[in-house]
Order: C-alpha cells, then structure tokens, then sequence
C-alpha cells in the first residue's frame, strides 16, 4: 500500500524529472530563429526532396519528376549548418524563383566564399590567408581556377568543428569525411580531373594500425604544411612530400600539438604534470604521451637502485 | 669441494631462462626507445622498434604459458609455495643478511637444498613477478597491440592510455628488477657461478 509519505515523494521525484529534463533540453538546444525559413521553403519544397511535381500547363496535367541528386539539399544539414540563417537567394539568383528557371541562369557564375568572407577575421581565422595557402596547395597549382572551396566546404552543410566539438573523434570523421568525398569519389574526383581516383586504401598500405590511424588523425595531418599563423593549414602538399617519419608524431614535440589539437592545446595548458594533456583525453600516441612527475619517479628510482647496488658491491669487496 | 652438487635447473628451465632474458633485454631497449622517441633522440628506428617489440613481446607470452604450463606440471612448483606461517619473519631474516650478514660473511640462513632453491625473498619476488606483473604486462602489451579492445573513455581519459600506462609502469618495475636479479646472481660461491649454473644446470 503506498502511504502518504511515499506519494508525496513520489510527487516531488516527478517533478524533479521533469524540471531537470526540461532545463538540460533548453540547456542544449540554442534558440534558433530561422529568419528565411519560409523564403527558403519554396526553393526545399523541391530541393529538399527526390521527387518534385509542377503543373504543367501544355499537357494540362501535374506532372511528378525526380530531382537530379546532385541539387538536393538536405534541409536539416542545412539548418544546422553554418549558413543556417541564409536565404537562398543570398548566394543564388532571386531569378530562380521563378520556375521553370530560366536556362541563362546555369551559366552565371557562381559567387565564390571570398565574395562573402573577404576582409573576415576570426581569431585567427584569416580568409585571405587560407586563400595565399591554398594558392600554393596542389588544389590548386595542378586545378587551377577549377578547383573551388565549395569543393571541400560544401556551403549547404559545412559547419565548424575543430572549435565547437568537444569529441575529437567525430571531428576527425567529420574532417577526413570532406577529403573522402573527392578521394574515394570517382564522380567528384572527375570533376576535375581525368585520371583513375588512385586507392586510398593501397596507397596507405604502409601505414601500421591503418584504421586506427584514420579514426584517430585526421588525412591533413600529414599531407598539408603547417602553418603555426593558422587555426587549419590549407596549403595540402604533393604525396611526395607527405609524412611518413613516425617520429614526426610519436614524440613529445608531436605534430598533432600545431595541427590536430591545436585548439585543445591553446583551449588549456598541461594538467597534472601531462606534456601532452590535450592528446591524452582523446587518444593515446607511443612517445607523445608522457608524464613529467613519472618520468621523474622512474630516474630517480633508478638512480637509488644503481646507487644501491654499488655501494652494496663496494662494501662487499671491502670486506672480502 | 665439500658440499654436494646439485642440479637444480633441467633443461626446459634453462631454455626457458635463456629466452626470457633475452626477449626482456629486446623489450627494454625498444620500449624506451618507443617511448622517448623523436626526430633526434630516437635509439632504435621507430617503424622498426614497434616490429622488435611486438615480435619479442609475442615470443615472451609464448615461453610464460610454456614456463607456468610447465611449472604446473613439474616438480618445480614446489620451490614457488610459500608458507604464509613465519613468512615475513624468514623474509626479515633473509634481508637482515642482505644488508648485513653478507659483509660479516655469516653462514647463508636458507641455503640452496634439494628442497629450497630459492631464499624467502627470491621466492616472493619470483612469485610476484611471474603471477602478477608478468600477466599484466602481457594482458596490457596485447591491448596495445589490438587497440581496439581497450574501453573508449574512462572518466574524460583515453581508456588506451591507462592501459599505457599500467604497461610501461609495470616494464618499469621488472627492469628495475631485472637489474637487481642479476645482482643478486653474483652472490654464488663465486661472482660468475650462479650464472655457470644456468647453462650448466648444476648448481
């Protein structure tokens, strides 16, 4: 039989829940008005689908059509997206709205970031120096104008990760995911060039522990050159010229301190005594993680036990 | 030569000996030059101390199922019982001649017998370091080696570094012991005979 007492408890216990729940909810849901969200619905009402139907005026009929793939947009990627408050027409033609669109539209050019971005800092996020870098990058000395950021940076889905996402490996997935969309994408890849996409998986046979590898750095790491001025270094480099000394990351200077975790690094200095805090929480490196009050211990001990041992012979063959 | 010989260690004991002393000797050095790497420090070539390592650390579990198979199975066992009754007062007895008797050349208080190979501080080390530190090392040494056995996160750190770290501080402890092993080897009739004893068997 419940009493009194355990209603009572039994009350204030639900209601507990429910406030806690209710405040961890808004906690992380950041209130989002979506000032084009309406505007942007008519373009979604077919972009956003595989299929679309118009009525279609000749035939005197609706008529029911798939969407090419390629101009579908993925409404929730895009709203949560960094351009999550952009209407579409911010970057495409107002003309678009009319439908059929007009066939002289398609051969418009289209705005580039630096259109937009030119002129922006953030941090140390410079637009115009990822540009310098990225002109000296293989992207482009070997693609020319071809080669655009929207390559990489899809502008309907990229959203900054290194500095918002505490979980390293998803930025990991999230960053390597941009390089294998072209690289392990013969259909992107033939965009620009005309050559056979070559193997990532046989062309990084050498590599120890090759899936550890690529859930736990990311591909810049060791194909593009650092750039201790930049958050993310844009200037990717020719194969021959990629990492392939181990040491380069297995060591107490590693690498990934002025790449990968370049952000954790500046966020927060060592703890406890860690040389490499950052790397630590995240993952485990032979010979980046070391601990400086162990190392220490172990010398000093070590020291004892030789010092011991010698005086324990000396004696010895003193009193033999 | 009075005192009678006694041939303490059979062959597959030797063999066992010999190749656990060298995978630990191959162990130590790429550990700590895995350890300490860098572009200048580095001892023995990263790509090729992480081979050398893997390989000897694979070679030493096999010989320790082989040494606690055979152990279970000989009459070997016995010298690795100890008798909790008295035991921390033999154990007192033994270091009171380690640091003092053995300099006054008083007689050995446990002899090597044909029933006591080892003295009661040789028995505990031996024990503590085949049945639990050999274990973790290895158990530790194949989560690195499968890196993806190990828990994700434990309490906001890598799962993989903890193991990490249970590795190399119990590589640490048996090197220290290792060092003083060989020490203690010296304490024969001659300097160089305990040593003789291992090749030969006779002790």
């Amino acid at each position: 039989m419940i009493t009194k007492k355990t209603r009572a408890f039994l009350l204030l216990a639900a209601m507990m829940t429910t406030f806690i729940s209710a405040w961890s909810q808004d906690e992380a849901e950041e209130e989002r008005v979506y000032d084009f969200a309406e505007e942007n619905h008519q373009c979604f009402k077919c972009h956003g689908h595989k299929t679309f139907y118009y009525f279609n005026e000749n035939m005197d009929q609706q008529i029911r059509e798939r969407m090419n793939p390629y101009y579908i947009i993925d409404t929730v990627e895009y709203y949560s997206s960094n351009h999550w408050n952009f209407s579409c027409f911010d970057c495409h033609s107002y003309d678009y709205s009319d439908f059929p669109h007009p066939n002289e539209l398609r051969m418009e050019p289209k705005p580039g970031c630096l259109d937009c971005h030119g002129g922006d800092d953030y941090e140390d996020l410079s637009w115009e120096k990822i540009d310098e870098e990225f002109q000296k990058s293989v992207h482009s000395t070997k693609h020319s104008a071809d080669f655009k950021c929207s390559m990489c940076h899809d502008p309907h889905t990229y959203k900054v990760n290194a500095r918002t996402n505490e979980n390293i490996k998803e930025t990991i997935q999230y960053d390597n995911g941009i390089c294998l969309s072209c690289h392990a994408d013969i259909n992107k890849y033939q965009l620009i060039v005309d050559f056979v996409n070559p193997n990532v998986l046989e062309t990084h046979q050498w590599l120890p522990n090759q899936a550890l590898h690529w859930q736990s750095v990311r591909c810049i790491e060791c194909h593009v050159e650092m750039n201790e001025d930049m958050l993310i270094a844009h200037n990717v480099q020719p194969k021959e010229k990629a990492v392939r000394k181990c040491v380069e990351c297995h060591s107490e200077n590693s690498l990934l301190l002025a790449s990968l975790y370049k952000y954790q690094v500046k966020e927060r200095r060592n703890e406890l005594g860690f040389f490499n805090a950052a790397i630590m929480n995240n993952s485990y490196i032979i010979g980046a993680n070391r601990n400086y009050y162990l190392n220490m211990i172990s010398l000093i001990l070590f020291g004892m036990v030789v010092l011991g041992i010698g005086i324990h012979a000396t004696i010895r063959i003193i009193k033999k | 030569m009075s005192e009678e010989r006694l041939y303490l260690y059979p062959l597959w004991l030797r063999i066992w000996h010999w190749i656990n002393a060298l995978m630990f000797l191959v162990l130590i050095a790429t550990g700590l030059s895995l350890q300490y790497a860098g572009p200048e420090s580095t001892f023995i070539r990263f790509d090729y101390a992480v081979q050398y390592h893997n390989i000897a650390g694979i070679i030493l579990t096999i010989s320790f199922v082989f040494f606690v198979l055979a152990n279970r199975f000989t009459s070997n066992r016995k010298f690795y019982r100890i008798k909790y009754k008295g035991f921390v007062k033999r154990l007192m007895k033994q270091f009171r001649y380690y640091i003092y008797g053995v300099f006054i050349h008083e007689p050995k208080p446990y002899p090597v017998s044909e029933k006591r190979k080892f003295n009661p501080l040789q028995k505990l080390s031996y024990v503590m370091v085949m049945y639990l530190m050999m274990p973790v090392i290895i158990i530790t040494g194949f989560g690195l080696l499968f890196p993806e056995t190990n828990i994700e996160n434990v309490f906001g750190v890598a799962g993989i570094y903890l193991t990490d770290l249970l590795h190399i501080v119990t590589g640490f402890v048996l090197s220290v012991f290792m060092i003083v092993h060989i020490y203690f080897c010296t304490f024969g009739k001659t300097v160089g005979s305990e040593f003789k004893s291992m090749f030969t068997g006779w002790h």
